[in-house]
């Protein structure tokens, strides 16, 4: 970057909104790159979609081929990372499975904060019944263990990957709604929220212009760091049967195909395995880096 | 312009009800400055916070340019006659709001019109330049937080200001500023001042006439010159000043 863009990024009297704009994201871009380790996380998170992008180019094979002369073949010049059970290239099916792994990530990610962030919010700043009504039907939803709760979702809706996104959506929202609501009773009686309400602000205008970005940026937090715990339970539901069917190439359901074979044929549980690891550690890193530039309780002041 | 009879102004419920303010009554003139003093905890504050609808809990008659104001709802009329600054610049600005949106949306829920125009002129009004208003609170001191709540509380050109301590969370130095831009901004535009403060001094360079509070209740009246000339005639405000004239600040 050339040493005017950055003087006019960094200004400390910005002329423009969207010079103000964008020099309070590169601010958060500068505090988010000091963290080499969230960088590797959001490097590690870029080359997955980069993989799931040109999943067709990158796979050496077709992930649904079998070829049952060469099934459960060690790692090879030929098959990277071994074949499985059915003689299937593990390395193809891993990287088209990053697709099924994005998908779920994307689609918990987009739903339960969203959900989370209304019902916590409408609660905290409501108060009184609405708030009571709200919070207790959160507890219910909390009471039970997540997974288990998503297992009945499942099995009432039926197996399959959209239906495992759903129930993985359905249960994760509580502890957002928790947060939120916390956030929203701490910041309700802010000298800023009643100088609003003095201007004439009606109740819509303030939650939504004035108590929503201030929780915003925890909860993505938050995101973040869950997002390896939803991997992990979507893999978990697959592996159970219950999330993506066969042949989907997806990364539980290939290391529960594998578990027959732990003991002599390790890689093909193995194998599916180290991508959750490394995916689930990337979202963690990202998170804990997203922490640092947008928790308003950081060091940042 | 503002009239206060009989206030009452409590917290709770019984048994732990706690009554902020009992039977408190004043009225402020058109153009006057009115100073309310006290210890901490004497009810000031609350006084300002039921007037302007932000505690529900009073009871008794307020009434705003001939106007009486009933529980926590406030007219369009009201937000547009009364306005107020807050004691903490710290905390009064939203964190994540640059000057321009507080003051836009400001202008925008005030019904006013060529918003722009507007943003520069309070800007300019309140000493801070143009360079400031695109501006977050984290970039701007102490000092130029307060003028940005005092650009925002006049944005819809209100008659009476109430001031909840505007001075007593800044530095020595930067209070004096603070204090000459309200001066100066009262004599030009003719506003009414309510002023709650602890800082004797303050009240006596600020205001024409005061009103001493303990425990919730209004001990006593004077014009600020009796409080100059220490001729109070309660012997609470006689203490009052008397513990404020032997303190002298560091």
């Amino acid at each position: 970057m050339n040493p005017t863009t950055r003087t006019w990024l960094l200004s400390d009297a910005p002329q423009t909104r969207r010079q103000a704009r964008l020099g309070a994201l590169y601010q958060g871009w500068l505090t988010f790159r000091a963290n080499k380790l969230a960088m590797l996380g959001l490097v590690i998170l870029l080359a997955l979609l980069g993989i799931a992008a040109f999943a067709p180019w990158l796979a050496p094979q077709n992930p649904l081929a079998q070829d049952l002369a060469g099934r459960l073949k060690p790692p090879s010049a030929a098959h990277w990372l071994g074949t499985d059970a059915l003689g299937r290239d593990i390395l193809s099916r891993l990287i088209y499975g990053s697709r099924v792994t994005l998908f779920i990530v994307g689609t918990v990610a987009l739903i339960a904060p969203v959900i989370g962030l209304f019902i916590g919010t409408v609660a905290g700043f409501a108060g009184g019944w609405v708030d009571q009504v709200l919070m207790r039907i959160t507890d219910i939803f909390l009471a039970f263990p997540k997974l288990i709760l998503a297992l009945a979702f499942v099995a009432a809706l039926g197996p399959g990957i959209g239906n495992a996104v759903l129930a993985l959506a359905i249960t994760s929202w509580p502890p957002y709604a928790r947060l939120a609501r916390a956030e929203t009773l701490s910041i309700r009686n802010a000298d800023y929220i009643a100088a609003a309400r003095l201007q004439g602000a009606g109740r819509l205008r303030l939650l939504i212009g004035h108590i929503w970005p201030l929780c915003i940026s925890s909860l993505i937090v938050r995101v973040a760091l869950d997002m390896a715990g939803i991997i992990l339970s979507a893999a978990g539901l697959g592996f159970l049967g219950l999330g993506a069917q066969p042949p989907m190439p997806e990364w539980g359901a290939m290391i529960s195909d594998g578990r027959t074979y732990i003991l002599d044929f390790w890689w093909v549980a193995a194998m599916p395995g180290m991508a959750i690891f490394i995916v689930s550690l990337a979202f963690n890193l990202l998170g804990d880096g997203l922490r640092d530039v947008l928790d308003p309780k950081g060091a940042k002041e | 312009m503002l009239t206060v009879r009989d206030l009452d102004v409590w917290f709770g419920h019984p048994p732990d009800r706690v009554d902020a303010v009992s039977a408190a009554s004043f009225s402020v003139a058109s153009g006057e400055s009115f100073g309310l003093v006290g210890e901490s905890g004497s009810g000031k504050s609350t006084i300002l916070r039921a007037i302007t609808g932000l505690i529900g809990t009073w009871s008794g008659t307020i009434t705003v340019d001939g106007q009486p104001v009933t529980g926590q709802h406030r007219s369009k009329a009201f937000h547009k006659t009364v306005q107020m600054v807050f004691q903490d610049p710290y905390a009064s600005l939203h964190p994540r709001h640059s000057v321009d949106r507080v003051l836009s949306e400001t202008l925008h829920l005030q019904g006013m019109d060529q918003i722009d125009r507007r943003i520069t002129a309070l800007l300019d009004s309140v000493g801070l330049g143009r360079g400031f208003r695109f501006r977050y609170p984290h970039q701007l001191s102490g000092g130029q937080r307060q003028r940005v709540a005092i650009a925002r509380a006049l944005a819809a050109e209100p008659r009476l200001l109430l001031l909840d301590e505007p001075t007593s969370a800044l530095d020595v130095s930067v209070q004096a500023e603070i204090l000459n831009l309200l001066s100066d901004l009262r004599r030009e535009r003719g506003l009414t001042y309510v002023m709650v403060s602890h800082d004797l001094a303050v009240v006596a360079h600020m205001c024409d006439r005061l009103a001493v509070m303990r425990a919730g209740r209004v001990i006593e009246e004077m014009p600020a010159s009796a409080l100059r000339a220490g001729t109070a005639v309660s012997d609470y405000a006689r203490a009052l000043i008397a513990a404020s004239a032997s303190y002298q600040p560091a």
